[in-house]
């Protein structure tokens, strides 16, 4: 009954997703976490059956394991089992982590500064010549990557935009950078995942991302509307 | 025959039970004995678990709906807070404590631990440190800034209340606690262990527990630096993660990894040691692959070390050092599934019976196993970024902690309360209990993993009112409560096996372990004589070595001078050594605690004249615990039964508490090296550096303090005779010196014209503070020295005193010139910055 549940979960979460989830990705980066999640969910289902299926049949039928030597058992449930499993993994996710971290000064890139307070976020955008301010808001091109350099003038805070696969910490006193790269336009959530205070929970902005002339015009205008 | 062994043992129960016993009364009060330390332990433990468990319902509650008024945020963060640290600090920590001190001696063949005055005087700790916390929290000014007390939140700037003070002291009040029992299980362990048992014939717990406690003893110290730290940055204004006076908010995360990811092993490890021992006897046979475990366990040990920094993926460190903490902290899956393999090899090849401890088997497995496999998946950086600080950390912690610890635990307290009752479990309430708790958990926290993908961060008290969130937060309260009327059946379980459970004689589960050659409920003094062990001591037959023991056929089956003795040996072969005195109940642990106490509710609220002044009482105490200890004449080889003689401790190269005073002296200069790290830290991290208000120390001087180092060292080493009685000279001239060291690092710390202006010069202060803190420690430590030889307790042979003092001499002179090194080395590098 367990494995019928497990398997039925991506249908039951196809349903009903909220604007911030990182399993209905927006974007190329969270599309391929979230793809990692899906490889590494199934993988797990196996491993946990291949567990738990031994200490049912050890329980259960007793003697049937004592034909593999005791040794023989430690030797390929603890080595040879998950050493490659963990190498695999390992290597998949360091290609993917090293694409994923952004570096300084990646080409193309539109460049915003967010700066958090209790309990707000202020995106400044550094590409338009009057750097204008949104509150609260994040205004960012389809398909162009968007290079966010968080600080903060208080406490840890930490950028969180589940659909674009992006989080990194506001700490006072450092300069931390994310990637963030949509593929559709929309109104998406973001949020502070790093407890900062009472104001925590509403620490919330939203992400709009909007054709490239849309954008564009906005920008110029300063996002006045 | 019968009839005279039965009378033989009936009268030497009578003798020991007459020395060993503690009193009734108040005289309750002055226990020391490592059955009783050892439970209250364990059942305050249970109440805090409660506790805990009672805040966790109040978050369920509050969650159970999207826009919930039960509680507003500031209270919601008291709760959240509290929630953890009580799991953390206040349960699992002294819980796995309390079932080591009740086990070890039993298991390794010993009648106690090896400082029982000191058991009593951590107990005493944790118990007024964590009934500070319960005080926050019923005045409402509990801990608010989660459980790992991130700074800035966490400054008094943005947390001005008590609150963060309550957590720093009232938590380094607990933690005291913590290190005073890794170091006595450590030297227990090593040393108080049956004739014969080598450490290779340990059972496995022994083994389980001295990796414990060796990363508890590395574990804590920065920890407990951080605290210190963090609160003389509150207190006074020292800005050690102010990074407007180049300090660094990184640093405290540093610091609380580096102790909070070994935490969790230390957590784990003590339950998979008690599953390792009573797993083979549900098997029935002896655990598989016991060298491949150990190996498991030290290399689990040492990796647990290096894994800090994946709880801070998202704080700015570059990918590549990221991916090396990413690999360690995969690899540590291997040693995990060494254990896991090893209990499925043991169960393959034996005959298994199911029974309560087996039905949590199985629960632990279930949930561990999911919990291990979402490791590996938050270990890896790219899923990392979605799912830190989500609800899916959440929900992996709990199936880790949960599944790891408090599974395996209750497996335990089936197996082994009955040890402590001399009754059997009832049985009716046991299974659905179990099952309501298994199903409820599950359902709680499975479902959560999801939560926290579709977007729920930690700590939030609302959320967004969509289908999705608000339903899988329903079922998470819901199963939470199932969870919580299971541990209700629990509870109620064990109230019926106090009352109604069946006495049982002895061995009630044919175990092959020592703890169980002994009456039970057993007498104070645990082994009316000593065994000897000539096989791995998971294969002996308690029930026939039982009978031996009582009838005092073993070791110092007998009573001498009223003394209270056990034995002690060599730390590896296991042959005996030694002949170990130990202390009398006594009200000194607790007063000592108490005056502890004083100076902790003296810092919270700020009256730092009492704050200043009740170290000096809790040294005064602690040295009138070593009155009248010791003796007067040699002795010389004792007899201890079955024709062998050993000294006893006070005339041994390698008392026990030598091997104390090197473990304790490796925690402290744990603690410094952090400090050296942070200073580190600081001029490479944060921002401000280089800068011009660095403390410049003094050529001359500095070679001066340099010399007086050296010669203190040679001095300690020549009060230690080679021949002839303790000399005083050397003694004397030890702690002239330690007083000039003391003057010159004070002078040297009150010279720092503003440690509040920057974080380097905060940090020399605090160097230069310890330094001279410690010469203060060396001239009691040497001063001790000479009025223990001057009153006679010192001779060419009992130089016990002596030597313990020699130790930390040699620290703390040693420390005094590291102390002016890392000053050099800050001077230099704070007044150029990082070389491009």
């Amino acid at each position: 009954m367990f494995p019928a549940i497990v398997l039925a979960v991506p249908l039951v979460l196809s349903g009903c997703a909220g604007d911030a989830s990182a399993l209905d990705p927006a974007g190329p980066d969270a599309r391929a976490i979230a793809r990692l999640w899906w490889v590494m969910f199934y993988a797990s289902i196996v491993l946990f059956a291949l567990v738990m299926g031994l200490f049912a049949l050890v329980m259960l039928k007793p003697g049937a394991g004592a034909r593999l030597p005791e040794g023989r058992w430690i030797l390929w449930g603890g080595l040879w089992m998950p050493v490659p499993v963990l190498m695999a993994l390992l290597v998949v996710s360091l290609v993917q982590g090293e694409h994923l971290l952004a570096r300084e000064g990646s080409g193309d890139a539109l460049r915003v500064e967010a700066h958090a307070r209790q309990w707000q976020w202020e995106f400044r955008y550094l590409d338009a010549e009057n750097r204008p301010v949104t509150v609260d808001v994040l205004h960012m091109p389809v398909d162009r990557p968007v290079e966010v350099v968080t600080t903060s003038e208080d406490v840890i805070h930490s950028l969180w935009v589940p659909v674009l696969g992006g989080k990194i910490d506001a700490v006072p006193g450092h300069r931390n950078r994310v990637r963030l790269l949509a593929d559709k336009t929309g109104n998406f959530g973001g949020l502070c995942a790093e407890y900062c205070g009472t104001g925590h929970t509403n620490m919330r902005f939203r992400v709009l991302v909007h054709e490239p002339e849309a954008f564009r015009a906005l920008l110029e205008r300063g996002f006045v509307e | 025959m019968t009839q005279t062994r039965g009378g033989q043992s009936l009268r030497l129960h009578r003798q020991l039970s007459a020395i060993w016993g503690t009193g009734p009364g108040f005289a309750r009060l002055a226990a020391v004995n490592h059955s009783v330390i050892g439970k209250r332990f364990m059942a305050t433990a249970a109440i805090f678990f409660a506790i805990g468990g009672l805040l966790g319902m109040l978050i369920r509650t509050q969650l159970a709906s999207s826009e919930s008024p039960f509680m507003e945020e500031g209270l919601y963060a008291q709760v959240f807070t509290m929630h953890g640290t009580i799991m953390m600090f206040l349960f699992a920590i002294p819980m796995l404590e309390g079932l080591a001190i009740y086990l070890l001696p039993k298991l390794l063949g010993a009648r106690d631990l090896a400082f029982p005055r000191l058991t009593a005087y951590g107990y005493w700790c944790y118990l007024f440190g964590g009934t500070m916390l319960l005080a926050a929290l019923a005045f409402g000014v509990a801990p608010d800034s989660g459980w790992f007390m991130y700074t800035p939140l966490s400054s008094r700037v943005f947390s001005p209340g008590i609150n963060a003070d309550v957590w720093l002291l009232g938590i380094t009040f607990v933690e005291i606690s913590a290190l005073s029992a890794a170091v006595e299980i450590l030297v227990s362990i090593l040393k108080l262990r049956a004739p014969g048992m080598s450490l290779a014939r340990m059972p496995i717990f022994g083994w389980y527990m001295l990796v414990t406690a060796g990363m508890m003893v590395v574990g804590f110290p920065p920890l407990i630096l951080g605290s210190i730290l963090l609160e003389l940055e509150r207190a006074f204004d020292l800005p050690f993660f102010d990074p407007a006076r180049g300090g660094d908010p990184l640093l405290w995360q540093h610091l609380f990894w580096l102790f909070g990811h070994p935490e969790v092993y230390i957590i784990f490890l003590p339950a998979a040691g008690a599953i390792s021992t009573f797993l083979p006897v549900f098997a029935g046979r002896p655990l598989a692959g016991y060298r491949a475990v150990v190996v498991a366990l030290i290399a689990m040990g040492f990796l647990s070390l290096g894994l800090w920094v994946h709880h801070m993926y998202l704080v700015g460190i570059p990918h590549l050092a990221l991916s090396f903490f990413s690999a360690a902290s995969a690899l540590v899956a291997i040693p995990t599934a060494v254990q896991i393999f090893a209990w499925l090899a043991t169960l393959s090849h034996g005959r298994p019976r199911f029974s309560l401890p087996m039905l949590y088997f199985f629960g632990f497995l279930f949930i561990f196993v999911i919990g291990g496999l979402t490791g590996v998946m938050v270990a890896m950086v790219p899923f990392d970024i979605q799912a830190h600080d989500s609800h899916f950390v959440v929900a992996h912690l709990h199936y880790v902690l949960v599944g790891g610890f408090v599974f395996p635990v209750l497996g335990a307290a089936y197996y082994w309360v009955p040890h402590m009752t001399g009754r059997m479990p009832v049985n009716h309430l046991a299974k659905p209990a179990f099952w309501m708790i298994f199903v409820g958990f599950n359902v709680t926290f499975f479902i959560m993993h999801l939560t926290g993908l579709r977007g729920m961060p930690r700590r939030a008290h609302l959320y967004p009112a969509e289908p999705g969130l608000e339903w899988f937060n329903f079922i998470s309260s819901v199963g939470s409560f199932v969870m919580a009327i299971g541990f209700g059946l629990l509870l109620l379980d064990f109230a019926l096996h106090f009352r109604f459970g069946r006495a049982f004689r002895r061995n009630p589960w044919q175990a092959r372990t020592l703890e169980w050659a002994m009456p039970t409920p057993p007498p104070p003094y645990a082994f009316a004589s000593l065994p000897h062990v000539e096989v791995r001591a998971d294969t002996l037959h308690p029930d026939r070595i039982g009978a031996e023991l009582a009838a005092g056929q073993g070791y110092l089956g007998f009573v001498r001078e009223g003394r209270m003795e056990t034995l002690a040996v060599e730390a590896i072969g296991g042959r005996v050594e030694q002949v170990v005195e130990l202390p009398r109940p006594s009200y000194l642990p607790l007063f000592t605690a108490l005056a502890t106490g004083v100076f902790f509710m003296a810092m919270l609220f700020k009256v730092y004249v009492v704050a200043a002044l009740a170290p000096l009482l809790v040294v005064a105490l602690f040295l009138r615990w070593t009155v009248g200890r010791g003796r007067r004449s040699d002795s010389g080889p004792e007899d201890v039964g079955r024709g062998v003689s050993v000294p006893s401790h006070f005339e041994s190269r390698s008392a026990p508490s030598i091997w104390a005073m090197m473990f304790a002296l490796i925690a402290d200069a744990t603690l410094f090296a952090s400090l050296v790290f942070g200073g580190l830290f600081l001029w490479i991290s944060a921002p401000g550096w280089p800068t011009p208000v660095m403390p410049q120390p003094d050529g001359i001087a500095t070679l001066a303090m340099l010399a007086v180092a050296g010669l203190g060292c040679l001095s300690a080493w020549r009060s230690i005779p080679s021949g002839g009685a303790g000399r005083l000279a050397p003694l004397a001239f030890t702690v002239i010196l330690h007083a000039g060291t003391m003057i010159f690092f004070a002078w040297s710390a009150a010279a720092i014209a503003d440690p509040t202006e920057h974080a380097a010069a905060a940090t020399v202060f605090f160097a230069l503070c310890y330094a001279a803190l410690h010469a203060a420690i060396g001239l009691v430590f040497a001063g001790y020295g000479l009025w223990r030889a001057a009153t006679g307790w010192v001779s060419s042979v009992r130089l016990l005193d002596l030597r313990i003092g020699l130790l930390f001499h040699l620290y703390a002179f040693a420390a005094a010139a590291i102390t002016l090194a890392f000053w050099w080395l800050m001077a230099t590098l704070g007044g150029t910055g990082i070389p491009a």
